[in-house]
Order: C-alpha cells, then structure tokens, then sequence
C-alpha cells in the first residue's frame, strides 16, 4: 500500500518557537507586576525521554513533525471521567488506583474467531511503533503526543471480522473501587465508543500501550487505549477490555447523554461549532495564541475519502 | 456591638486586604508554575468563580446584618461589591485579552451565538452602572430610592452570572447548582422578609 503523508502544516500557520515557549515567560512577567519582589522560582524537572521501557520502537512515517508537549502536560491535563467530572488534573491525582495487571480484553461479536487476549499477548501482536499524533479534544485544546502502539487493523485481524460486521464497539474498564465517577449518573457506564469498521481498519487508527517511549500511565488509558487523531479525543476510548464487531451503529456514551452536542463520527472539523463554542480555533497547550483548526484536524489527505459524499453537518 | 470608627478601619482595611487574595493566589501560582497545563483556562476559572463567590457574599451581607444585628457590616458592602466587579472585569479582560487576543470578530460571534457567553456578558454589562453608581456622591445624585431601585439589578445579575455558569460546565453541574441553591437562600430571605413585612402592615391597618 502506499503511504501517504501530508506535507503537515504550511511553515506559516507554526507559531514560532520563540514565541510560545514565549507563553511561561509571559504569565510570569504578568504576575510579577502583581507580585512585585516574591522571587523563588524553580521550574519542576521535566522527566526525560530516556528511561524508555519499550526497546527497538519503530519509527512511523505518520509521525508528524510538530515539537511534542511536555510529559508533564500530556500526563496532568487529562479527561478521564471515570475519575471524575471535577477537573482536568483528577485522572492524574486518581488513576493510580486502577489495577492495569492482570489485563484481558473479549474480543467478540461478528468475527470467525472471538477471543480473549491478554495484554502480553496483545503487545506482541504487531511491532510497536512510536506514532506522533496531534490530539483535539472537543472542548477546543489541543496537543501533540508521542504515542507508541500498533495499528488497530493487525489487532481486528486476529478475530477475521464477518461480512456483516459494519461497526466496532470499544468498551472502557468499569473498577468502581478505583473510579468515583461510576458513581455519577452523568454517562451510561461503561464508557462505549465506536467507530465504522472501515475507519477503525484505517492506518492511522492506532491501538496505543504507551508514551514518550514508557508504559502509557493510567490516567492516559493504561494499558490499552484507542487513538483517532482525526477525531476529537473522546472517540479514543481508554483503558479497553472489550471489542465487539456489530451490525449496528454502537450507542456511544456521549452521543447517548448529549447527541446534540457529541455525534457518532465526531471528525474534528473547524466548520461545524459545538452548540456551546466555536470549533474554528484551538489553543495547542503551552501556546499563547490559538491557532486555527485544521479540517479532520490535520489529517484530511489521508481520511477524508472515507466520507466522500456524506454530509459532514449532518453526520457531526 | 457596634464598632468603633476606629475599629470598623481597621476591620476595612483587613476587609480590603483579604480580598486581594485571590488575586495574589493567581500571581503566586503563576510564578510558582502551578497554573497547570492550561493557565488561561485555569486563570478565567478561578477569576470568574470569584466573581461569583463575591456576589454571593455582597448579597451575604443584608441577611446577615438582619440575623447578627451586625448593622455595622453595611459599611463593607460597598467595597465587597466593588470587588465582585473588579473580578468581574479581570475575568472579561482574561476573556477579550488572554484567550482570545482581541480577535474582535469571534468575540462578537462568541457573544451573539453561544448562550453561556451571552448570559455572562450580559450580567457584566449590568454591572458597570452599579459600580459608577457606588460613590457617595452619586447615591446624592441619583436620590436614595432611585439609587436603591437600580442596585436592586443585583439580583438579576447574580441570577445571570450562576446561569452563565451552568450552561458553561460539560456535564458535572454540582457547583453550578450550589451556586444557585445558595443564592436561591440569599434572594429568598429578602422574599420572606418582604412577605412578611407586608404581613405586619396589613394587620396594623386591620
């Protein structure tokens, strides 16, 4: 097959270096008028890449070429509601509850061969791979990680999918001692996404077990999540036991509690607003300036043939 | 107790100082880098719950004075309700400046299509007529019952700002609805009084 990468963004649209590494400095300053004098600063060590755990990880040509955010942003500024609605840095202060070991995942639902993988198992289905991803969360933030995992398709093929599978179903670990926020009514537990079958069997659909080298932390999905980097981060299921092939659209959680304001296909598109803001614009975290939202979020040569023809107002 | 001129100084001063703190709370973490990974949503949040919790407490303050018969703490509502709009205007410069850097053009978009926006845009609008009212010499002006018939838009405004708040949040609405329970207390301890204020006339009539 060949491979297709988009020549990223135009050198134009990056904000340069200078300038958003700019962003602490300028926050500093302006308090410093505030707080004329209180001088102790000391920036918090950031955590190397070098203690990698995962050796030979290969690298991708669709790793984009954007500087990634810092292991600190990426590990302290989550959404993981399981641990919570209250606030972006709960997963981190809460995951570390959730036991990742022993893991298995049900493969199930329309395919030959259902089955029931451990994570050992599943980390040696396919090599693994360093794939830098930007992630857009619907909320209008945005990142760029550093995942490492494997293309979802080298797992679907394990289970040889029937003709009538349409959809996949990715169902999210329910460990009610370790996430207070089952016991919120907020959302129909467990958390449920989906995807069509020929997006999830899509190259860049990635089955991700860790970061910046490392084993994935549990506030980020540990030890097995979904990325879609053309979708807004919800549709990236976290912490995933079950996999069901189906003939039918899956009933995902947030379209269930908010279908106005979460679709089923959830593309990152800067033309379509959420009810509640505009989708034009993100702030990439650590920039100062927003920066214009790309259409697929960046990755519209690679998947926007997958709706050719489909109204994308209409499917959101 | 009543205290003296002295005293109630002292308490105003102390009264000033303290609610500068969450403002010197916001400069501290920004030096100490623990605005997390987002400060400027971090820093809009914090200013506009502090708008808030300032609305709430200047409204704190009549039903107060009644339970306590602290009448003296009248003397700080002023300054308590300045606050509320000095945070209220740092919340809308964080908006206009940090967030969105005066792009004008999606600012006015913001205002006119997402409701959350228009509600706290709104409230804050209604506050600039209270707060060129507030000096002593504009209270002259305006003569006590004119002067005290407008700053009764206070209670629309804190009824806007809790709105504004709960349209904002995804899902979780727990704070937004303490915020309206305690106001729903605030503005339904003025009803009752009212109520029964009407009560006692019409018996003495009677």
């Amino acid at each position: 097959m060949l491979i297709k990468r988009r020549n990223d963004i135009a050198p134009s649209e990056i904000t340069p270096r200078t300038l958003f590494e700019g962003r602490r400095e300028f926050i500093k300053a302006a308090s410093a008028t505030v707080l004329a004098g209180a001088a102790l600063y000391a920036g918090l060590p950031r955590r190397a890449w070098a203690d990698s755990k995962f050796a030979d990880l290969q690298k991708s040509p669709y790793s984009i070429l954007e500087t990634p955010n810092s292991l600190r942003e990426i590990t302290t500024y989550n959404n993981f509601v399981e641990f919570g609605f209250g606030g972006k840095s709960q997963p981190a202060e809460r995951a570390g509850a959730m036991k990742t070991r022993p893991w298995t995942v049900r493969i199930e639902g329309l395919v030959q061969k259902p089955r029931t993988l451990a994570i050992e198992d599943i980390l040696r289905i396919a090599p693994l791979e360093e794939r830098i991803y930007r992630l857009r969360c619907v909320e209008g933030w945005s990142m760029v990680i550093p995942w490492v995992g494997f293309p979802l398709a080298a797992l679907i093929k394990q289970v040889e999918p029937l003709g009538s599978a349409k959809f996949v179903e990715f169902i999210t670990q329910m460990e009610p001692a370790a996430m207070p926020g089952l016991s919120l009514p907020y959302l129909d537990w467990p958390y449920t996404e989906g995807l069509r079958l020929d997006e999830a069997l899509h190259p860049l659909t990635l089955m991700a077990v860790g970061l910046y080298g490392d084993v994935l932390p549990n506030q980020n999905g540990a030890p097995l999540r979904l990325v879609v980097p053309w979708k807004y981060g919800f549709k990236s299921g976290k912490s995933i036991v079950r996999i069901r092939f189906t003939d039918q659209q899956p009933q995902t959680s947030w379209h269930i509690a908010q279908p106005d304001e979460y679709g089923f296909y959830a593309n990152v598109n800067p033309d379509v607003s959420h009810p509640r803001w505009s989708q034009e614009k993100e702030r990439r975290i650590g920039e100062f300036f927003k920066r214009r939202t790309l259409p697929f979020n960046g990755y519209a040569e690679q998947v926007a043939s997958l709706y050719a023809g489909m109204d994308l107002r209409k499917y959101y | 107790m009543s205290p003296s001129l002295r005293q109630l100084a002292a308490i105003k001063a102390v009264c000033f100082i303290a609610c500068l703190g969450p403002l010197a709370q916001l400069a501290w973490l920004g030096f100490a880098d623990g605005l997390g990974a987002n400060p400027i949503e971090y820093i809009t949040r914090h200013l506009g719950t502090w708008t808030l919790n300032f609305l709430l407490v200047t409204l704190a303050v009549t039903p107060l004075r009644h339970i306590s018969g602290w009448h003296w703490l009248i003397r700080l509502r002023r300054m308590l309700g300045l606050y509320a709009f000095f945070y209220a205007t740092l919340h809308f410069l964080t908006y206009i400046w940090l967030d969105q850097f005066f792009d004008w053009a999606s600012i006015v978009k913001d205002i006119a299509k997402r409701p959350f926006i228009t509600a706290g845009f709104t409230a804050f609008l209604l506050l600039i007529p209270l707060a060129a009212t507030s000096n002593t010499a504009m209270v002259k002006r305006l003569g006590g019952r004119r002067w005290t018939q407008l700053h009764r838009s206070v209670y629309a405004i804190a009824i806007i700002g809790v709105i504004h708040y709960w349209w904002l949040v995804k899902k979780d609405i727990t704070l937004p609805l303490l915020y309206a329970v305690l106001l729903g207390a605030l503005l339904g301890f003025r009803a009752l009084r009212l109520a029964r204020e009407r009560q006692r006339q019409m018996n003495a009539y009677l």
